[in-house]
């Protein structure tokens, strides 16, 4: 059915076209000759074409076209009155016989033009002469396409300051007087298509209707193109006109169009100045009309006109186009009350672009903004709907991206009451947008109070709030989540220890809420964040006078000693033995024993009652082991308490090379290299014949399970140990001890049930070149050397 | 020419954000042919960014590594150089430079890249070269003061190794560069 009715129509397009080029025949014949009767005639008929009522807009456009080309060259025609003889007065009473009002019109219309053209009358008079007479067409299709005929062919003809036409009576006034006229009768044409005949789909109407909306349209265009419309005449008589029409046709279509087109039209600078005007036509459209893209649309082209105009910033001042524009808002989604969450959330998303544009150093305005976002969002329920939220996390991002100093969002204060009401998904993705922001501009939060605050917006991350299921996140989300927090921990700074303290108390309150499934992520950046404090103030000398409460060493050592004994709870016994340890390190640089001794002592506790796992004792006792190695504040008694301690968990490993390794790693423990290191020759000796004696018995071991005795590793690696102590100088390790060892190796080397191990060979061999190389140095390493063979 | 970038001790995020904004620009994928890493990365996303600037990416175990799979050493071959590798709180005393030769001799190669003390250091002995690329981010060490973020970059050409180190002073990157080379003895193994 609707492909026979485009099939119709392409026939009755076809028709037209056919008759408009079969009476331009003879019009053109008659043109020639100069015959007046007979161009009329013809010309007539061709414009009979135009009476159709069969055509779709986009159909009537094309035979309105050919129409139009072959009025041209009547026109051209009708101007030489040489040719036809009839002066343009008595030409323009002529066409008026014409027998149907549309042929008539046009005919009218296109002597008019020629009329003006001559002088003859004021363009003023003939101008409402015809936008009067066009009345006489009320279909709204032909109306519209007659009218549009009229404002081609009179656009020359306007009697614009400068214009030709302009004289003593004809003034701009008049020339925009005439176009305001057949503005508004296009309108009303355009307008009451949409009621006209019978009732056609929805869809296929509006179609229709915007084909035709740029003949309309055009008229402002027009306006806009005329001179003498200066900003007085524009704001006293054009845009009060056009608003008038506007809204009085109590049309969607149009009124969303031409708010639009109005806005596009006429200079930026026109806008800023009539913003009352304009803005008070928004509340009295209908209620159906898109009005936040208009409004948006406005907001856009002002900020743009005050980024490429920077000297235009203080007249935004003065008119106050903030407070209209935010008034205008407020009273538009007041006025239509079933608008969507969604909808009053973008248009503050515009206000708020329009703000951060115009106005960036005026915080107060960007706060307003946000405050009235959190005056409509409140007392309704978490926002569910996602593209509101979308429009959220968009507002809140924007003040972000403009100002990348993050503090100066943290001063807004409805900031934080625009995040409560999202969800509590979104309400983590902007915590890390606002994180992301931060690490991106390296920003530094640099006061407990400015910390206190961004915790404060970033607390759906730091803690479960109220109604996540735990087990709806995803892990590998949530581990990005946490690392970017325990990044962010090390963006808070301040040089001033006092505050830097405030600092990390402050971030301590706050992760110490997170539960155990966020302390093994955020408890290893506050220890680190701390001790580097500590550092600092070890490096300070004396006391701080003034201070009321200063920030001492001591006092992070007991902060810390409470934050890692929370990782107990997760718990995480290797990463707590780890920061203990740390911080012992640190209490020996601050030279305070006994808290270095209660952090070893923690460690230890750790080490022997959660420890379990072999591998990690292993790698947990060698820590122990370089720790304790480093400590020179330890007293005699409490330094052998723990080098007693590390010794025997040594010999205790589960695999004797294991064991045998950490005891000689122990023998370090007896000899520090600085000048008053101790340099205990013997304790030394034993730890490494102790380890001599688990590496046989590990090889003992190795025979009786599986018939062959193992690499010679453990025993390369001991005489290297031997080697180390004997170019030291201890006086225990002897040459021959050196000497006895290498035999042993050589001799459990050719040992004919042990396993080749290509490995250890080279080892040995490599041992060997180095005691060989240290022989060839001469003087007094070449003579200890020597004895060695 | 083969460039290798050893790089380690970066402890994102326990200690630091993350690398140098200067390094991050100069570090771009395509023109580095291996990556060894000494460990303490610490997390996944390191790994995977230092897996996008080159996909011959080696890594040993730092005591703070999330990854508890890495190895405690690793020994690799690039041209005519044997690399070893070792993130280094395993040798103790630690920083040691006798005992990171002794576990040089042990894995037996002409280079041996360990960190764990934060702290630059290129140091040519009896049995070759051990290298300390300090820390990435500059991290915090109990073991050295004032630690500047460095990396080192090796261009084994035949024999030659050239070592470049960059170090972040005072928001400059500085650039030294020191050379080794290996004699062309081949090492013999007599099995006895």
């Amino acid at each position: 059915m609707i492909s026979d009715a485009i099939e119709d129509e392409e026939k009755w397009l076809a028709e037209g076209i056919a008759g408009i080029q079969h009476n331009a025949f003879y019009m053109h014949r008659a043109l020639d000759s100069n015959n007046l009767r007979e161009a009329l005639k013809y010309s007539a008929q061709l414009l009979s074409e135009l009476r159709t009522s069969r055509l779709s807009p986009h159909k009537y456009y094309d035979l309105y076209m050919r129409a139009f080309d072959e009025l041209r060259r009547l026109e051209m025609f009708f101007k030489d009155e040489d040719k036809h003889g009839c002066s343009v007065v008595d030409l323009y009473e002529l066409v008026q016989h014409a027998g149907n009002i549309l042929p008539r019109l046009y005919l009218l219309c296109t002597v008019g033009s020629v009329y003006i053209k001559s002088k003859e009358a004021p363009a003023k008079d003939v101008l409402k002469d015809l936008v009067e007479m066009c009345r006489g067409v009320q279909h709204p299709l032909r109306g519209l396409f007659l009218r549009s005929y009229l404002a081609q062919v009179s656009r020359d003809k306007l009697p614009d300051i400068g214009s030709e036409y302009e004289g003593d009576g004809d003034t701009v006034n008049d020339a925009v007087e005439f176009v305001l006229q057949n503005f508004a009768e296009m309108n009303k044409l355009w307008v009451r298509m949409q009621h006209q005949g019978p009732i056609m789909v929805k869809d296929k109407l509006e179609k229709e209707r915007n084909e035709l909306r740029d003949l309309v349209g055009k008229n402002l265009h027009v306006l806009s193109q005329i001179e003498g419309v200066d900003l007085e005449m524009y704001k006293d008589t054009v845009l009060p006109r056009v608003l008038e029409q506007v809204v009085n046709c109590k049309d969607e279509l149009a009124q969303y169009y031409l708010m639009d087109c109005i806005i596009q039209v006429f200079p930026d600078e026109y806008h800023l100045q009539t913003l009352e005007i304009l803005l008070g036509a928004c509340p009295q459209l209908q209620p159906t009309v898109d009005v936040k893209t208009v409004l948006s649309q406005l907001m856009e082209r002002l900020s743009n006109y005050a980024a490429s105009s920077p000297e235009v910033l203080p007249e935004f001042l003065h008119v106050e186009a903030f407070t209209k524009l935010s008034s205008a808002i407020g009273k538009v989604i007041a006025a239509q009350v079933d608008m969507p969450i969604v909808g009053a959330i973008t248009l503050y998303v515009s206000l708020l672009t329009f703000t951060l544009r115009v106005h960036p150093d005026r915080l107060d305005y960007v706060d307003q903004v946000l405050g009235a976002c959190v005056k409509k969002l409140s007392g309704k329920a978490k926002l569910e709907d996602s593209k509101a939220t979308k429009q959220v996390v968009a507002l809140l991002s924007a003040p972000l991206e403009k100002y990348s100093d993050i503090v100066t969002a943290l001063t807004l204060s409805n900031y934080p009451r625009v995040m409560d009401h999202l969800d509590n998904g979104t309400n983590k993705i902007m915590a890390m947008v606002i994180i992301q922001s931060i690490m991106k501009n390296n920003t530094r939060v640099s006061t407990a109070e400015k910390v206190e605050v961004l915790f404060e917006l970033i607390k759906g991350l730091i803690k479960d709030l109220d109604g996540t299921p735990m087990h709806e996140l995803d892990e590998e989300d949530f581990k990005e989540e946490q690392n970017s927090v325990a990044r962010l921990i090390h963006m808070l700074y301040n040089d001033d220890p006092e505050e830097m303290l405030k600092i990390i108390c402050t971030v301590r309150k706050h992760i110490m809420t997170g539960g155990s499934t966020r302390l093994p992520f955020t408890v290893p950046p506050l220890v680190f964040s701390a001790l580097q404090l500590v550092r600092r103030l070890q490096g300070q000398d004396g006391d701080v006078a003034g201070e009321e409460d200063p920030a001492t060493p001591k006092k992070i050592f007991q902060l810390l000693n409470q934050t890692i004994e929370s990782l107990s709870s997760v718990p995480s016994p290797e990463l707590a033995l780890r920061l203990y340890l740390q911080c012992a390190e640190a209490a020996n640089d601050c030279d305070v024993e006994p808290v270095a001794y209660e952090f070893f002592t923690q460690a230890f506790v750790l080490y022997e009652e959660e420890v379990a796992d072999s591998k990690a004792q292993v790698t947990a006792i060698h820590l122990i082991i370089g720790t304790l190695q480093k400590m020179n504040v330890f007293g005699v008694e409490n330094r052998d308490t723990l080098t007693h301690k590390a010794t025997g968990y040594s010999a205790k490993l589960l695999k004797k090379p294991d064991q045998c390794r950490a005891v000689y790693a122990c023998s370090h423990l007896f000899w520090v290299d600085d000048q008053d290191g101790i340099k205990d020759g013997e304790r030394v000796l034993l730890c490494l014949k102790r380890s001599l004696r688990i590496a046989n018995a590990a090889q003992q071991m190795a025979n009786v399970t599986r018939g062959s005795s193992g690499p010679v590793t453990l025993f390369v690696e001991i005489l290297n140990k031997y080697l180390y102590f004997f170019e030291k100088g201890n006086p225990q390790v002897t040459s021959a001890a050196i000497q006895g060892l290498v035999e042993l190796i050589r001799t459990e080397m050719q040992n004919d049930t042990r396993t080749t191990d290509p490995a250890s060979d080279a080892f040995f061999a490599s041992t060997l070149r180095y005691i060989e190389f240290q022989k060839q140095k001469g003087g007094a390493m070449g003579e200890k050397y020597d004895p060695i063979k | 020419m083969v460039l290798v970038l050893a790089i380690g001790d970066l402890h994102i995020p326990h200690r630091a954000p993350d690398l140098p904004a200067k390094f991050k620009s100069m570090l771009v994928p395509g023109k580095i042919q291996h990556i060894i890493c000494t460990g303490n990365l610490c997390i996944k996303e390191v790994h995977d960014y230092l897996k996008s600037l080159c996909p011959s990416l080696h890594i040993t175990r730092g005591e703070y590594d999330e990854d508890a799979r890495y190895p405690e050493t690793k020994t690799l071959t690039i041209g005519q150089f044997k690399l070893g590798l070792c993130h280094g709180h395993q040798v103790v005393p630690w920083g040691d430079l006798d005992s990171l030769a002794m576990l040089q001799r042990q894995l037996d190669v002409d280079i041996l890249v360990s960190g764990h003390t934060h702290q630059f250091k290129a140091y040519k002995h009896e049995a070759g070269v051990v290298i300390n690329p300090g820390s990435a981010t500059g991290a915090y060490s109990s073991i050295t003061y004032d630690v500047n973020p460095s990396f080192v970059l090796m261009d084994i050409d035949g024999l030659r190794v050239v070592v470049y180190v960059y170090e972040l002073i005072d928001g400059e990157v500085k650039v030294d560069k020191i050379d080794f080379k290996k004699t062309a003895t081949a090492t013999t193994h007599s099995a006895h």
